[in-house]
Formats: C-alpha cells, sequence, structure tokens
C-alpha cells in the first residue's frame, strides 16, 4: 500500500469512526462508510490540510470512493 | 380556555456532585462541595484555577467516537441527563405520540469550546478558512434540543432558550405554558453549560465574576457569608420531563410534584450588576406565585440564585424580605451553588430539581461554607447554613438571575 493511501485511510478511520477493514477501495463513503454530506466535506478538508493541496469543489464532487480520492491524491499532490 | 395542570413525571442529571440524580442529591443533602483545581486545562496564567467540573468525564462511556466529534461537551451533558430522564419518565414507550412531545433547553452560551478550538486552529493556519462544516452545527445554542429530538422521534415544538443564568429556568417556565395551553403532552425541558475552559474562565475571570480563593477551592463557594468574593464556576446537565397531569395519569406515570408557577422578568438596569433594591427579583416571584394563586405563606422552601458574588445575594435577600413579609423568616432558603457551583445556563434546572427531590424527600439541602455573618444581610433568616434541614416541604421555588437582567422563577407543589 502506497504511503498516500495508508494516509488516506487512516483519516477515513478517524473522521468517520470505521474500521480499518471497511476501508476498501471500492468504498463510497456515503453508501458504505456512514457518512453524511458534512462527513464528506470534512474527509475532503482532512485530505487537503493533509497533503497541501486545494481540492475545487467541482472535483471534489467526483470523489466518492476510497479509491477515488486516493487516486485524486496521487495524481495532485507535490 | 380552561388551562392544563401540569406535573413532573422524569429527572436526570450529570453534574459536579455526581453522574446520576441520585448520587447528585445524596452528595446535595450530605454538604459535599463539588469544587477542586481544574482538571481540564492549564490554569497556570489564570487568576481563577479551580471550578467544580464533572469529575472524571469520558465521552466514550456514552458516545460512539464518532458521535464525540459531532457533539459539543455541552450538547453531550444535554443528551446524558435527557437520556436519564426520558427513562425515568418511562417517555419512549409504545404508546406515546411522539408527534405531541417536545424539547425546550436551556443554555447560556452553547459550545464555547467548539468555537474556541476552531478559532485557534483558525488563527494558526494561514488564513485560509478551512472551518469544520461541523463548527456551526457543533456551537448554537439550539443544537441541543435538535440533537434530544432526532434521538427520540420527539416532533412536538422545540427550540432552545438562551437568558445566561436564568436559561434553564426559563426553558421550564415555557415547557410548562405550553403544557398549560395544551400544545404537547409533554417536554424534555433542563438545561446544560460546559464553559470550564480557557476562554469562559478567561473571560468571567475579567469581568471579577469568579471566586480566586485558589488556596481552598470547596470553601470558594459562599454565598450570603461575608467573605464571598465571586462565584465558582460549574458545569453539567440537568433534565425535567415535564408532563400534563390527565396524560401522567392516564398511563400511570410516576409523579414527582405539580409545576404551579413560572414568573419572568427583567430588571433593565445594568449588564452584570443586579438592581440594588431587587424590584426585577421581587416582581419575579410574586408573578411565579400569581399564577395558580399560591399566597407567599404557603412557601416552605426558596433554592436562590445566591451565587456568593458580593453585591447579587444582598439584593435577592432584600427582594425575598419584600415578597414575603414575617413569613420570609419562617420559610428555609439555601444556595446549592454552595456546593455545586455555577452552572450557569444550567442552574435553573439542577436548582429546580433540587426543589422537587426537597419536596419529594422532606429535606432542605444546606448553604455550606458559612463562617462570617455579613452585616448587610438579615441573618434572622433561615438560610439552611451547614447542614440538610429536616421540614415538610409542600411548596418551593427556584429563582435565577442572568445578566442582561434577566430574572424567571419557578414554582413546584406537592400533588
Amino acid at each position: 500500500m502506497s504511503d498516500i493511501a495508508s494516509r488516506v485511510k487512516a483519516i477515513i478511520v478517524d473522521k468517520l469512526g470505521v474500521d480499518e477493514t471497511e476501508v476498501a477501495p471500492e468504498a463510497s463513503f456515503t453508501n458504505d462508510l456512514g457518512a453524511d454530506s458534512l462527513d464528506t466535506v470534512e474527509l475532503i478538508m482532512e485530505f487537503e490540510k493533509e497533503f497541501n493541496i486545494a481540492i475545487p469543489d467541482d472535483q471534489a464532487e467526483n470523489i466518492g470512493t476510497v479509491g477515488d480520492a486516493i487516486s485524486y491524491i496521487e495524481e495532485n499532490a507535490k | 380556555m380552561e388551562l392544563k395542570r401540569v406535573v413532573v413525571t422524569g429527572l436526570g442529571a450529570i453534574t459536579p456532585l455526581g453522574k446520576t440524580v441520585e448520587e447528585t442529591w445524596t452528595n446535595l443533602v450530605n454538604g459535599v462541595s463539588g469544587s477542586a483545581p481544574i482538571a481540564r486545562f492549564d490554569t497556570s496564567k489564570f487568576k481563577t484555577k479551580f471550578a467544580c467540573e464533572v469529575k472524571d468525564y469520558d465521552p466514550k462511556e456514552y458516545f460512539d467516537r464518532k458521535e464525540v466529534r459531532k457533539l459539543d461537551i455541552y450538547a453531550q451533558f444535554a443528551l446524558i441527563a435527557a437520556d436519564q430522564a426520558v427513562a425515568d419518565a418511562e417517555l419512549d414507550s409504545e404508546g406515546i405520540d411522539q408527534n405531541e412531545v417536545g424539547v425546550i433547553w436551556g443554555t447560556g452560551i452553547g459550545g464555547i469550546k467548539t468555537f474556541l478550538d476552531e478559532a485557534v486552529d483558525y488563527a494558526k493556519g494561514d488564513g485560509t478558512p478551512r472551518l469544520s462544516p461541523f463548527f456551526i452545527p457543533k456551537m448554537i445554542a439550539d443544537i441541543a434540543p435538535g440533537h434530544i429530538s432526532m434521538k427520540y422521534g420527539y416532533r412536538g415544538p422545540n427550540f432552545g432558550t438562551v437568558s445566561a443564568c436564568a436559561s434553564s429556568t426559563n426553558a421550564i417556565g415555557e415547557a410548562y405554558n405550553l403544557i398549560r395551553l395544551g400544545k404537547a403532552n409533554a417536554f424534555v425541558t433542563g438545561g446544560s453549560e460546559a464553559a470550564i475552559n480557557e476562554a469562559g474562565v478567561g473571560g468571567f475571570n475579567s469581568m471579577q465574576a469568579l471566586s480566586t480563593r485558589n488556596d481552598d477551592p470547596q470553601t470558594a463557594s459562599r454565598p450570603f457569608d461575608k467573605g464571598r468574593d465571586g462565584f465558582v464556576m460549574g458545569e453539567g446537565g440537568v433534565s425535567l420531563i415535564l408532563e400534563e397531569y390527565e396524560h401522567a395519569v392516564a398511563r400511570g406515570a410516576k409523579i414527582y410534584c405539580e409545576v404551579v408557577g413560572a414568573g419572568m422578568t427583567a430588571d433593565a438596569h445594568h449588564l452584570t450588576a443586579p438592581h440594588p433594591e431587587g424590584l426585577g427579583a421581587k416582581r419575579v416571584m410574586v408573578n411565579a406565585l400569581k399564577d395558580n394563586g399560591i399566597d407567599p405563606s404557603e412557601v416552605d422552601y426558596i433554592n436562590v440564585h445566591g451565587t456568593s458574588t458580593p453585591l447579587g445575594d444582598i439584593a435577592e435577600t432584600k427582594a425575598i424580605k419584600e415578597v414575603f413579609g414575617d413569613h420570609a423568616y419562617k420559610l428555609n432558603i439555601s444556595s446549592t451553588k454552595s456546593m455545586t457551583g455555577h452552572l450557569l445556563g444550567a442552574a435553573g434546572a439542577i436548582e429546580s430539581m433540587a426543589c422537587i427531590l426537597a419536596i419529594n424527600n422532606d429535606i432542605v439541602p444546606p448553604t455550606i461554607n458559612h463562617f462570617e455573618d455579613d452585616p448587610d444581610i438579615d441573618n434572622k433568616l433561615n438560610f439552611t447554613f451547614h447542614k440538610a434541614q429536616e421540614r415538610k416541604v409542600k411548596v418551593a421555588l427556584s429563582n435565577t438571575f442572568g445578566f442582561g437582567g434577566h430574572n424567571a422563577s419557578v414554582v413546584f407543589k406537592a400533588l
């Protein structure tokens, strides 16, 4: 597992209070991990802080799964 | 239209004296002080280094990790107290029409810890506003009744009351009035406060409102004593279930007592100082008694606001003497803040609970920490100093007065 993937997963486990084993690449924040719209906003903000990036709202809308988040950050993190 | 009768059918409490109603009441009757050095933050640079905290509080005992992050500690106290009260009243049992149950909850400040943490975080950054999406819904003073309604599905009237240290008395008064008017069958009411943090203690210190008796925290809250030097901050949550009398009887609910009056007035005088003659305090007691034509001579016990501040205690004593005349010398007066500290927006709720349990147990909890009479206070009054006093308590009145000049009183009567 890449460094980015493990850091993303750690944030999700912390913020959503889910078990690490549930945080599979295909897991959807809202459908599988119990997040509501505010949780999702918070996750995006935490990714921004952790990786020192800015995720525009129109991009954030496309990040719906754990895998989406990891690939977006792998492409955009400096 | 005939007004309905209102009774108390449930209680819940998490306070500096215990995490249940029973534990809190036992300590109140035994004259135990809840004051101690502050454990929650580093007080080395603060003028006041002690308070009445809820001891050994661990939110994980009550909430899962995800819930804790979304609940300011003031809302946590609200949910814990409401949970106990709902269980005590069996208000979540089948047959309860959830559309006819409301929630009215008092807090003086709401989520001040959340506000402080977010502001500090923001100030540490580069100016980019990365505020948590939970910042506002954690902080706002109405979110506690919102959470309680969501937990139990209560869809009746739902709002918060804010009148500083009178907040939860106003909540109880509103619940009482709305039940009298037939707007709901029952209310979860009460209040919670959690302001023992750098902002709360620092802010009240700047106002010179807090006791600075750091060498002896347990005797610092000394209402009506000559050496009183300010109030001691408390925190916690206390909940009452108020219910329409016939509704309570029909379902065989346990009834603690009746609510027979609620008064509300303003001093219109000063930001923080009480009216020197206690004019607003006098009228609020008169108004509360008038609701159901209770004669002042029927009152057995007054749980006073009595915060242990130099001016407030004098003004309240004057008001009591004016309202009650000679009877003032026959009734029991006590300030349970001598033990609990000042729970601010939750003061009215914990002190109403003290009145209710005084009626149920025929015992008046004491005013502890009396060392020297104050010549400006009539010491022929019975302040129930030092020890609880056994007494048949049929009618009890609770006073609360808030910064801003808000006064609120409620009256309870044995059924």
